[in-house]
Formats: C-alpha cells, structure tokens, sequence
C-alpha cells in the first residue's frame, strides 16, 4: 500500500531551564494513503506534540531534534519555513487544533475569516473564493446561511464543522485531528465523527486522529498507535486493538480495562496506579515499568523496542515478543 | 430521620435576559430557563446521577442544592425541612451538611495554600477544631480516607505538585473535612486521565460507603454514571426527561432522548470503523432562552405527533417500579 506519511526515528524535545523534557522520543510509524490512524494516550504522553512536529511547527520551547517526516517521501524536518508554508502546510497536511473552535474571530462573520485564509493562499478572485467556501460548507453538512453569521451564533458543533472545513478547502491529502470531538457533547460528538467518515470515503483523505478516549478511537481509527510517556507502547488495527484477542502491551490491555462500558455493568473497574513519569527524567528501561502490573527486572533496566509481533501489530514490551 | 435526605419539589431557575428599549416600554421580560420544574427524591446513602448535554441545567442545579443561589419558584426540603430560603446562620450550618467537589481540581484550589492550609481552611470558618494542632489533626485524618498516603507527605504540598488525581483526592478530602451528610459532585473526573479516573471513582465510593454520605453525581458522562451511581435522572432543557435504577435506564431507557444518547456513545469494541453512527434525534439542543411549545423534546423526536405539541408539557409518570419518564408516546416507540 502506498504511504502518504512515514515517520522516522523523530524526536521532540522541549528545552526549559530545568533540562530537555522529551516528549516525543524516537518514534518510527507510518500511515497508509486513505486510512485514519487513532494516536492515543493520557495527557502528557506526547501526542499533541507529535501533531505539531508532523507540520514541522513544534511549539516553542519545542524542537525537533532527530529523525525524518517524510510526506509523499519528501523529508519535511529540511525544508525551511518558505518552502513549509508553500507546499506543506495546509497544501499537503492540514491541522484541526484542539479547541480550534473556540479560535474563530470574534468579530469577522464566518465567511470573511474563511476569504481571509483561502486568498493568503491561493491567487483567486472574490467570486472563485466565494464558490469554494460555500462548496466546502456544504460539504462538512451546513447551508450557506451560516456563511454571514458571527461565530457567537453558532453551535460547538457548528464552529467544528466550519474549522474542519477551513482544513480542508486547500485540497490536504493528510488531516491531522486533534482532539476535535472532545469538547462536544455525545449527540454532537458522534455527528462530528460520522462527517469524517464521510469526508475521508468522498475526498479519500487519510487522518490521523489524536484523542485521549479509546472509545472514540475505536469508532473512527483503522489502526491504533498508543503512545505512552513519548513513546510507542503499540501499534495495531483495530481488530487487534478491540478485538476478542484484546491488545498485548499491559499499558494497553489496563487502559481498556479501565474504560467504562455503557453496556457492561461490572462491580469494580480497574485502574492503573501511580501517574505517568516526568519527561524531564524519564525512568531506564520500559517507561512503563514503575506502573507494569506484569514487570520483570529486564524491565527496570534495559528498553524494549518497538517489534512487529504479527503482520501490522507492533509492540514494545519485553513479555510480549515471540523469540523470547 | 426519613430515608429522603433531599428532596426537590418543582424547583426552578430563571434567569433575566437583558431588555432592549422597546421591551423595557412595553414592559416585557424574557427569561432564560435554566432549570424548569425539577422534581425529585435523594435518598440517604445513595448515589444519584444527574446526566445531561452540556447547556441543560445540571450544573444550575447542583448550585441550587448547593444554595450557591436562590431559586425562582419551587422548594427544597433536606433531612426534612425546608431550605429553600435560609438566613446567614443557617446558611453556614446547612453549608456544613451539604459540599461540592468541583470539575476542575486545578482552578479549585489556592495556588499559594499548601495541602493543609486547602484542608484546614474549612473548618476555620466553621469554628471548628479548638488550636491549630486539633486542625491539623482533622486533616491528616481526611488526607488518609482519601488514601493520599503517608499522609505528612502531603500536608506540606501546594496544588502543583500534586498530579491531577491527586489534585482530586484533596479536593475530596476538603470537603470530607466537615464530615458533611451530602454531597455535590459536578464533573468530578471529567479532567483526570483515564487511567486513574476509575481509581478517584473507586475512592469516592469507599468513603461514600465507609461514612454513610449521599451523592449527587453530575455529568454528561452515560458510562461511568451507570458505574458509579444507583439512580439516575436525564435532564433536557431544564426538566427530567427519564429517571430510574441505573440499569434499568440503560438497559430499558423508553424516552427518545435518552436512548438517542444512548445511542451515540462510543465502545471500546471492534467492528464499527465502517458504519456510521445512528443517532435517533433530528437537529440540534434550543436555546433555554426559547423552549418549545408543548413536549420540549418535540423538535428533534423522530417519534414526535401532533398531540406532542399541543397537549403541553408530559408529565413525569412512574410507569414501572421506580422508572418515571416524561413522554406520551413511550409505550408505542
């Protein structure tokens, strides 16, 4: 299958006065042309910061400090910040921000902010702009009325639909989605991500969907990436992450388990204890060893890689590969 | 004592929407009608769920409960007498009774307070613990029912250096520090990570069980309620819609509302990349400002018949042991 994004050994680093925080340490996956990838974890694991750095654009103190992001096999981490704007960002790979909503202008009705952003990029007269912006409105399900509103008049849902469609009306092949369900309520919620389904067949995008709920993930992803303190603990399909066979890395298989289910009554629900560890000192060996329910002393001192374990299905940890 | 610790008869909360010129000649007044009419039965040592969108009065009326504000119409009844208006005094001893563990564990706390000044700070006000020595005492005891354990570890800390979990075991302890009858839960883990979300969960219903305290758990979280709670109510624009056992509103929910929200939660299970979500319920939640006509889920019901509209608001009926819904129709749907 052809890749539209193959990440290579990246590494994201902050630099603050107490020493470099990694978040995003050494991490190699790739996407497939027309699949969404879900990347989940809790707060602090790295996710947001992988979106970031896969525009190149990691937020200050932050800096990519290794590795390759080879979009259509061009590396992006050489490009410079001319060439960036003209040909990668929102041209090639598009970001839906966390609470992007909530940063429309307060001021400009909807259809000034979205002229705004379509003319810095693309050399079209008002009337071309006008007919692509409605296009794409009516494309994310809204009527062209909502066009002369002011943001305060619409809904959460709505404002998500016009960011998602301000993503899109440079023609991205990659859409990085971070978080864009979380704010919503469930009714919104499961609208927002049937649009994406439906965008992603009607447009063949491919997406990387970042969130921190594995529930949603298992609605949308084709494949899974889990990361865990900056870094990979698996990557599998999603068959293999929610199916019968359940994930293999325990940070995985307990976060699952910790997940309440609507139509599960269980007496008790597990949790995992402690918190993840501080990426200004990251522990040796597995990250996930101070809180492994499953941990052996190899564990503490030596780190697992990332390894293929069955056709698609990456893990790292030390109990889970087959030569062992 | 009776087993009804709280009781809410038709309690309401409108709030003014600001006149323009004309209305103020004309002397019209529009209002925002945050919560309707709710009415409902707490009962000593349970957990009840108050669940709903974001915008349909759950929070409006967990402060009502709170007496953090006064309702328009309507009174509230705890351990038998009326609260609804209270003076000063009793404002305070009745505060002591009835606490809040907020949303959010980092906005909820002093920055500049360590640990026991958080926790030693209630029972000043309330004149409780006769030195310093006694209250410091009080709050190494509640910092253990929260399991922030050894306890002397934490008595020095201020907010930031304690993890979000963390954060919200203290904000439980603050309010167990009063040794209060009831409390009100808003969101309590909706900003924890989830993997300790389940274990703050775990940890409010020990000491629920260990001390005898009611809850009233707010959130619009369908999953963790029927974990965590006994009964739950679904609250749309300002009235309950459903309420009942947490199984049976789950299992057996008859109101369109709530099985259109049943139906748009996420599992955690494979097999659902390639459909899309059906989602029984038509356009989007109204402005409280704006209520419809007659059954106010009438709008987006895809059951909703002309009757719906014109016979005014469904009264909430008990139609099987302890489930109570607000719908004509929900015998036929």
């Amino acid at each position: 299958m052809e890749r539209v994004l193959d990440v290579k050994n990246l590494k994201v680093y902050y630099y603050t006065s107490k020493g470099p925080v990694r978040a995003v340490d050494d991490i190699s996956f790739y996407l497939n042309k027309g699949e969404t990838l879900g990347v989940v974890g809790e707060s602090g694991c790295g996710k947001t910061t992988l979106g970031t750095a896969l525009l190149n654009m990691p937020t200050p103190p932050g800096k990519i400090v290794g590795g390759q992001i080879l979009i259509n096999g061009t590396d992006i981490v050489t490009l410079n910040e001319n060439q960036l704007r003209k040909n990668v960002r929102w041209e090639t790979i598009a970001m839906v921000f966390q609470g992007a909503m909530n940063s429309l202008t307060p001021a400009y009705t909807i259809e000034k902010q979205m002229l705004e952003t379509l003319r810095y990029h693309r050399e079209l007269d008002e009337q071309e702009a006008r007919e692509r912006i409605k296009k794409y409105v009516n494309l994310v399900g809204m009527s062209d009325d909502v066009l002369k509103r002011y943001p305060h008049e619409l809904s959460g849902g709505m404002k998500q639909r016009i960011v998602i469609a301000m993503a899109l009306f440079l023609e991205p092949e990659l859409v990085i989605c971070d978080e864009p369900t979380t704010a919503l309520d469930v009714v919104v919620q499961a609208q927002i991500i049937n649009l994406l389904k439906e965008l992603k067949e009607k447009l063949h995008l491919s997406f990387i969907f970042v969130t921190h709920d594995l529930a949603t993930e298992a609605e949308v992803a084709d494949r899974i990436m889990v990361m865990y303190a900056g870094k990979i603990a698996e990557i599998g399909t999603n068959e293999q992450i929610y199916g019968e066979q359940g994930p293999m890395h325990p940070y995985t298989s307990n976060l699952l388990a910790a997940t309440p289910r609507l139509h599960q009554k269980v007496d008790k629900l597990s949790f995992i204890p402690g918190s993840p560890p501080d990426l200004l000192n990251p522990p040796t060996g597995c990250r996930f060893h101070l809180r492994c329910p499953v941990v052996m002393d190899k564990c503490r001192t030596e780190e697992p890689p990332l390894k293929e374990v069955e056709k698609e299905h990456y893990v790292a940890c030390w109990r889970c590969y087959n030569d062992e | 004592m009776s087993d009804v610790i709280l009781e809410l008869k038709n309690i309401k909360k409108w709030f003014p929407v600001r006149r323009n010129l004309s209305q103020m000649i004309k002397g019209e007044q529009q209002y925002v009608k945050a919560v309707d009419g709710v009415s409902l039965q707490i009962k000593r040592g349970e957990i009840f769920g108050l669940i709903g969108e974001s915008g349909c009065g759950k929070t409006t009326t967990g402060k009502l409960i709170m007496k953090l504000m006064d309702p328009t119409d309507g009174q509230i009844i705890f351990n038998g007498e009326d609260v609804t208006y209270l003076n000063k005094e009793e404002l305070g001893k009745y505060k002591r009774n009835v606490q809040m563990i907020f949303q959010d564990p980092y906005a909820s706390m002093n920055p500049r307070f360590k640990a026991v000044d958080v926790l030693t700070e209630p029972l000043e006000i309330h004149g409780l613990g006769a030195n310093r020595a006694e209250r410091e005492e009080l709050a190494t005891k509640a910092l253990e029912e929260v399991k922030l354990t050894p306890p002397e570890d934490f008595l020095g800390r201020y907010a930031h250096m304690l993890s979000g979990g963390q954060r919200q075991r203290l904000a439980t302890a603050r309010t167990l520090i009063l040794s209060p009858d009831f409390i009100v839960a808003d969101e309590p883990v909706s900003m924890i990570d989830l993997s300790t979300r389940a274990e703050i969960l775990h940890m409010m219903k020990e000491v629920q069980q260990s001390m005898g305290l009611t809850y009233l758990y707010i959130t619009h979280d369908l999953s963790t309620a029927r974990y965590f709670t006994d009964r739950i109510a679904v609250m749309y624009l300002g009235k309950i819609v459903e309420m009942g056992y947490a199984d049976d509103l789950i299992d057996k929910a008859k109101h369109p509302y709530t099985k259109a929200l049943i139906s748009a939660v996420c599992e955690p299970v494979s097999g659902k990349v390639n459909q899309s979500k059906e989602v029984p319920i038509k356009g989007e939640i109204p402005s409280a400002a704006n209520i419809p006509e007659g059954c106010r889920f009438h709008p987006r019901c895809l059951y909703a018949k002309p009757e719906c509209i014109e016979g005014g608001d469904p009264v909430l009926e008990e139609v099987e042991d302890g489930h109570f819904v607000a719908c004509r129709r929900h015998r036929e749907i």
